[in-house]
């Protein structure tokens, strides 16, 4: 389980969980997780494109994203948000309906990169895997305060000269920048629900910023290795593991987030004070 | 007249069966799309839409794993992600997306699954981009009955619903001030959402679906404040970039000298895109003029 091929495979799935819990955490923040969709999803029509005109794959991918982040962010400053992001990411799959129906080759593909294919990663793709992840993770690292108080407290963001308008886009471009990086390893899906599912599970243990950030690439961690020994012991693909796995952590910590409610509301009537009241939970 | 008509539109256009059934489907669809796309829009659940379009994959391979017809993989697993999505808690507006996001990773999840079992047991691929891209040119005649069908059951339950469910979308707040069932309600429309989604996914491929559902009503919101003025116009609009694909995606067929043609969602989807993008334009003269 640990040597030859499948060692590609568990360098780039931890670094890969590593980003999604660290971008997943303001992801789920910002209330962004449409947007965490549609990127990942909608780069699938620059893939198709990239071999239409026979470029690197990642070159296709990398520009859809930053387009459709670019729009999303642009058009969605004066629209509605959710339909500014429904629009781009039917375009961008248009524009991918469009170029596989002009290139014959490219069918097989699709599948792989919907569902991904974890176990099949070849060590030529670890390094530029790595090289994305780590400017992912310094520009998360150097946005980090002006994007949390922005993303928690626009108005007071504003009047610190924290513009929302250019957080909107930075965020969104690291968005596409995660994508890029995972896309072709671990497919839309898998990204997909790493970034949901972990930090939204790490939210309901804690409501410390930092602390919740860790846990969720934590979670993400377990998630993604445990869905490969999953995969690797019973052949079903590592996706169905990681969606599953998934949302069964963020059941686990709604459950949590509820018992911890009810002995909360317990205490308060054993010593007759009144409960902690919850750190405000943003947005 | 008919000289300009046969140079903008090729060849056996209106004496094709297929591109009788496109135009007919592609109107029911648009329809039910956009007056349910009203409401989708007005509650801000276009995630939602897309969501249930997705999930269409599981219920489409679920249901030739069992052996049935798709539709009814696509109905049976759309209600059920529907109701999970009430369940994870998408009524309450702050954790909306999020609810829908855990819903969606879940059943994609499922979808792998069920792809990988139809790969090994029936040896065929290609389930995941029937799907997907499934095409209006390729609905057959014999399933209009059934499109009607569900069609009138989307639009009944919004019919029926019209008034307390527009209260409820414009203000849950002043909807639950008059003793509406705020939360039975968004069940209701959430169910409706799904079965038109289910219609639209079945007929014209789950990236269109979502773009008939939010781009005309999106568009025609922009342009009218009155709730029954937009969904006329979002049928309207809808109706009008499904036929004007139809007949784009016809004549590709000669521009690329008859080989495969240019696929029909690509033209819907940039038409839907292109009146989005110009239905904002007034309101950006105005904000230049007002700005000047």
């Amino acid at each position: 389980m640990f040597s030859g091929f499948m060692l590609n495979a568990w360098e780039v799935a931890s670094i890969v969980a590593v980003v999604a819990g660290m971008v997943g955490f303001f992801v789920v923040l910002r209330g962004s997780a449409f947007v965490a969709h549609a990127i990942p999803n909608g780069s699938f029509g620059g893939a198709a494109g990239a071999s239409l005109i026979g470029v690197n794959t990642l070159v296709g991918l990398g520009v859809f994203s930053l387009m459709g982040a670019l729009g999303i962010g642009v058009l969605g400053r004066r629209g509605r948000h959710d339909v500014v992001t429904a629009l781009a990411l039917v375009m961008m799959l248009g524009l991918g309906a469009l170029f596989l129906n002009l290139n014959v080759e490219y069918e097989p593909e699709i599948e792989s990169l919907l569902f991904g294919e974890v176990l099949g990663i070849s060590a030529n793709q670890v390094l530029p895997t790595a090289a994305l992840a780590l400017v992912c993770v310094v520009s998360i690292a150097l946005l980090y305060r002006p994007l949390m108080l922005s993303s928690v407290l626009a108005e007071v963001g504003e009047a610190r000269g924290v513009s929302a308008f250019r957080m909107e886009l930075c965020f969104l471009l690291v968005v596409a920048l995660a994508s890029t990086m995972t896309v072709p390893v671990v497919g839309t899906l898998l990204i997909f629900s790493l970034m949901i599912g972990s930090p939204a599970a790490a939210r309901s243990f804690t409501d410390k910023p930092v602390v919740a950030m860790a846990l969720s690439v934590a979670i993400a961690l377990l998630t993604v290795w445990s869905a490969i020994a999953a995969s690797y012991e019973t052949n079903y693909p590592v996706g169905f593991f990681v969606g599953t796995i998934s949302a069964g952590a963020y059941a686990l910590g709604r459950i949590w987030a509820a018992w911890r409610r009810r002995a909360l509301g317990r205490g308060q009537l054993a010593d007759g004070r009144a409960p902690a009241t919850p750190l405000p939970s943003s947005r | 007249m008919s000289a300009v008509l046969a140079s903008l539109i090729a060849r056996g256009f209106f004496s094709s069966e297929v591109v009788g059934v496109a135009l007919l489907v592609g109107t029911v669809v648009a329809v039910v799309s956009g007056t349910v796309g009203v409401f989708t829009v007005l509650r801000g659940q276009s995630f939602a839409g897309e969501a249930l379009g997705d999930v269409n994959t599981t219920g489409g391979s679920a249901a030739f794993l069992a052996g049935v017809a798709p539709l009814w993989g696509f109905v049976a697993v759309g209600v059920a992600a529907a109701g999970a999505m009430e369940l994870v808690g998408i009524q309450r507006p702050r954790g909306r997306d999020l609810a829908t996001g855990i819903v969606l990773g879940f059943f994609l999840g499922l979808a792998a699954l069920l792809f990988y079992l139809v790969a090994t047991l029936h040896n065929t691929t290609g389930a995941a981009q029937t799907v997907l891209f499934g095409s209006v040119f390729t609905v057959s005649s014999s399933t209009l009955p059934l499109v009607a069908a569900l069609g009138a059951l989307a639009l009944g339950t919004v019919a029926l619903l019209y008034r307390p469910l527009l209260l409820s979308s414009l203000s849950a707040e002043m909807a639950a001030a008059r003793g509406l069932h705020v939360r039975a309600l968004g069940v209701a429309y959430l169910l409706a959402l799904a079965v038109a989604v289910a219609l639209a996914a079945l007929t014209i491929g789950s990236i269109l679906s979502t773009a008939l559902l939010v781009g005309p009503a999106a568009t025609a919101l922009r342009l009218t404040r009155r709730p029954a003025t937009a969904i006329a116009a979002a049928g309207a609009l809808g109706i009008g970039a499904m036929w004007l694909g139809i007949v784009l995606a016809y004549d590709s067929y000669d521009w690329t000298s008859g080989r495969t043609g240019w696929p029909v969602s690509f033209f819907v989807v940039s038409l839907i895109f292109l009146g989005y993008l110009l239905s904002g334009l007034p309101g950006l003269i105005a904000r230049r003029a007002r700005d000047a």
